[in-house]
């Protein structure tokens, strides 16, 4: 059993690891510390745009670099080393293997992490996350926009290394006794994952090579005033974050796989479609990048071939929410804080896939692009199905790192304000994108339902504010002090929990 | 693949989510079609975008910064280009929205039905003021 807080070790001990366990608490921490960041920058944005007009926020340029670095965190910060922290932990124990298949790769990896996060906070870019150019090469001010690229440049080799241990574990290091075909859908999901990861980074990091050499005005690939184009970069740049779009939810989807068989105590409904889902995703995702690009002037047939490919990819995802529902249907569910997130993040998953389909029917699209029915929509994502998977499998694996139980409580006040706070925030934002208000924007004209729409918006931001409060706290005093957990079945909910390889394997 | 219990509810809801797709694209491509059908007599408007403001030139050279007036009833073509960095083009009311981009002509058209006025917006970050960056379109009454 992993007791980090248990059996207090130093903490070098820690750091200078390779055990699997300890680069995931590692990742865990870094992960959370980078949440809780990223979310006061999120509490500056609401409050500042609560009303029309400077609020807490004095110039545009600081409100500017405040939502860039904002995105960035979460999502290089936040989801992709939480997912590094449950893989960590839980792949190697699923495919029965006693650490990933790299363990010095595997801490290389992390430690790549705290130097790319400390490039893009000193730096603090302002030219949004998705460094859009010729702004970007002509406009945006540096270092802090060559730091920002340096920081993803970091973090891309860094998610490669981990997906390339990812795939090696799965597949190869995998107990012999076990086939492909039993391998946890939790691991699964990481696998399909990793694979996206290795075939889309490689774009992406090009494109970075490219805006930062057209920075330093040695070439021009995409500054018009030098021959380039700007379109170009659009497309590099979303071939790769359109799938990694599905690399930030199939890891969240495992969780809640992992989460709603055991609180509902019943085996998952379809095992195989939810592997043929993952699969299907991670590779449909790759036909879909150019609608986020409908409105450069793209042809009408260009449209309807990113449109169709788009909408290819909503059967998957349902499926995984009908195996989700057929799972807990007849089930003795057990509404412990885990299940609790993990239900309420497949009803905002569902919400958020709803909302995509508007955006990828072409006409549809020009009312909702680059306004804030697209913040309200990948955000239902991003928080409403990403991080409630990833929060309520933080309870669920809580007695596994700490020994301790959590304050249910707690656990259960938090997820009902932010649920609450979810709701409000971004479901008022997609009727906000409907009244025309456009994304990025520190200030906005005094139109009534505008400051009205924005000021829910902020309420709602400050529920959840305070509902991460609580968390924190829980967190932090659980672990300390917290109940000894019954490490066989913390949840009692029958069944087993996880099995360390220690445990079965003492001389390791 | 489903064990020992049979799965045909899954095939039905997943044929239901094809189906309703389908019906989506369908309509989307119908409907993008017709938009795209720019009329014959349409008057061209060319708009240039650079930070942080909007600049129109009417067929006979007029020239406005920040304002477009319009007159009701008639097509106008809009023909989009920015001189710095990336805008676009967004009268919200009517659903015009079309990124202005250095480099490239993009163009969009709308016919504006009755007398109003109407907010004109850029829509893609494009820096400092990006959130000024607005005019006002103001369609007459027609002259003849």
């Amino acid at each position: 059993m992993v007791l980090e807080l248990q059996k207090p070790r130093p903490i070098w001990q820690i750091m200078f690891s390779t055990h699997h366990t300890d680069v995931g608490l590692l990742y865990l921490i870094t992960s959370l510390a980078f949440l809780f960041l990223g979310g006061a920058l999120a509490l500056a944005i609401r409050a500042e745009l609560f009303l029309p007009g400077a609020q807490i926020i004095g110039d545009a340029m600081t409100f500017n670099r405040i939502f860039t670095v904002h995105g960035t965190t979460l999502i290089f910060l936040f989801i992709i080393p939480f997912a590094s922290a449950v893989g960590n932990y839980f792949v190697p124990i699923m495919v029965r293997y006693k650490d990933m298949a790299y363990p010095k790769l595997n801490a290389i990896a992390f430690w790549m992490i705290p130097p790319s996060g400390a490039l893009i906070w000193l730096g603090f870019a302002d030219f949004t996350w998705y460094a859009t150019p010729p702004y970007s090469i002509i406009s945006a001010p540096g270092p802090a926009a060559d730091m920002w690229i340096f920081g993803l440049k970091i973090l891309g080799v860094s998610s490669v290394l981990g997906a390339i241990n990812f795939v090696v574990t799965i597949l190869k290091c995998k107990h012999p006794d076990m086939s492909i075909g039993q391998v946890p859908l939790l691991a699964w999901s990481f696998l399909s994952s990793s694979l996206i990861i290795l075939v889309a980074i490689p774009t992406f990091a090009a494109a970075l090579l490219m805006l930062l050499t057209d920075r330093l005005g040695v070439s021009g690939f995409f500054n018009p005033a030098l021959g380039g184009d700007p379109i170009a970069y659009a497309h590099l740049f979303w071939f790769t974050f359109h799938p990694e779009v599905y690399v930030l939810v199939i890891p969240a989807i495992g969780m809640m796989y992992e989460i709603i068989p055991r609180f509902s105590r019943r085996p998952i409904y379809s095992y195989g479609s939810g592997v043929f889902a993952f699969v299907l995703l991670s590779i449909v995702g790759f036909s879909s990048w150019a609608h986020h690009m409908y409105a450069t002037g793209m042809s009408f047939t260009e449209k309807t071939v990113f449109m169709v490919g788009t909408l290819a990819a909503v059967p998957a995802s349902a499926m995984h929410v009908f195996n989700f529902i057929a799972t807990m249907w007849n089930g003795r569910i057990r509404f412990s804080t885990p299940m609790m997130w993990a239900v309420g993040g497949i009803a905002l998953f569902f919400s958020a896939g709803a909302g995509g389909v508007v955006n990828s029917a072409m006409p549809l699209d020009f009312t909702t692009h680059d306004t804030y029915w697209v913040v309200g929509h990948f955000h239902l994502f991003v928080m409403g199905t990403i991080a409630f998977g990833s929060i309520g499998y933080l309870y669920y694996m809580f007695p596994y790192v700490t020994g301790r139980m959590y304050n249910e409580t707690m656990g259960k006040i938090h997820f009902v304000m932010s649920f609450i706070g979810t709701v409000l925030v971004f479901f008022t934002q997609h009727v906000l994108g409907l009244y025309g208000m456009p994304r990025r924007i520190f200030d906005y004209p005094p139109i009534p339902e505008w400051i009205a729409m924005n000021q829910i918006a902020s309420i709602g931001a400050m529920i959840i504010g305070v509902s991460m409060v609580v968390f924190l706290v829980n967190m932090i005093h659980s672990s300390a002090k917290g109940e000894p957990a019954n490490t066989d079945d913390p949840f009692g909910v029958g069944g087993r929990y996880y099995y360390p390889f220690e445990a079965k394997n003492p001389s390791h | 693949m489903a064990g020992h219990h049979s799965n045909w509810p899954e095939w039905i809801y997943i044929g239901i989510v094809v189906a309703l797709m389908t019906w989506v694209g369908a309509e989307a491509w119908e409907v993008e079609r017709l938009i795209e059908h720019v009329p014959a007599d349409a008057e061209i408007i060319k708009v240039t975008g650079q930070q942080w403001f909007w600049t129109f030139e009417h067929e006979d050279g007029t020239k406005e910064i920040g304002e477009l007036h319009l007159e009701a009833g008639k097509a106008y073509k809009f023909e989009v280009v920015a001189t710095d960095v990336i805008h676009s083009f967004n009268i919200h009311d009517y659903v015009v929205l079309i990124d202005a981009v250095p480099g490239r002509v993009n163009t969009v058209w709308f016919a504006p039905d009755e007398p109003g006025v109407h907010d004109i917006q850029c829509r893609e970050y494009c820096g400092l003021i990006h959130y000024n960056m607005r005019g006002t379109l103001y369609v007459e009454e027609p002259s003849s």
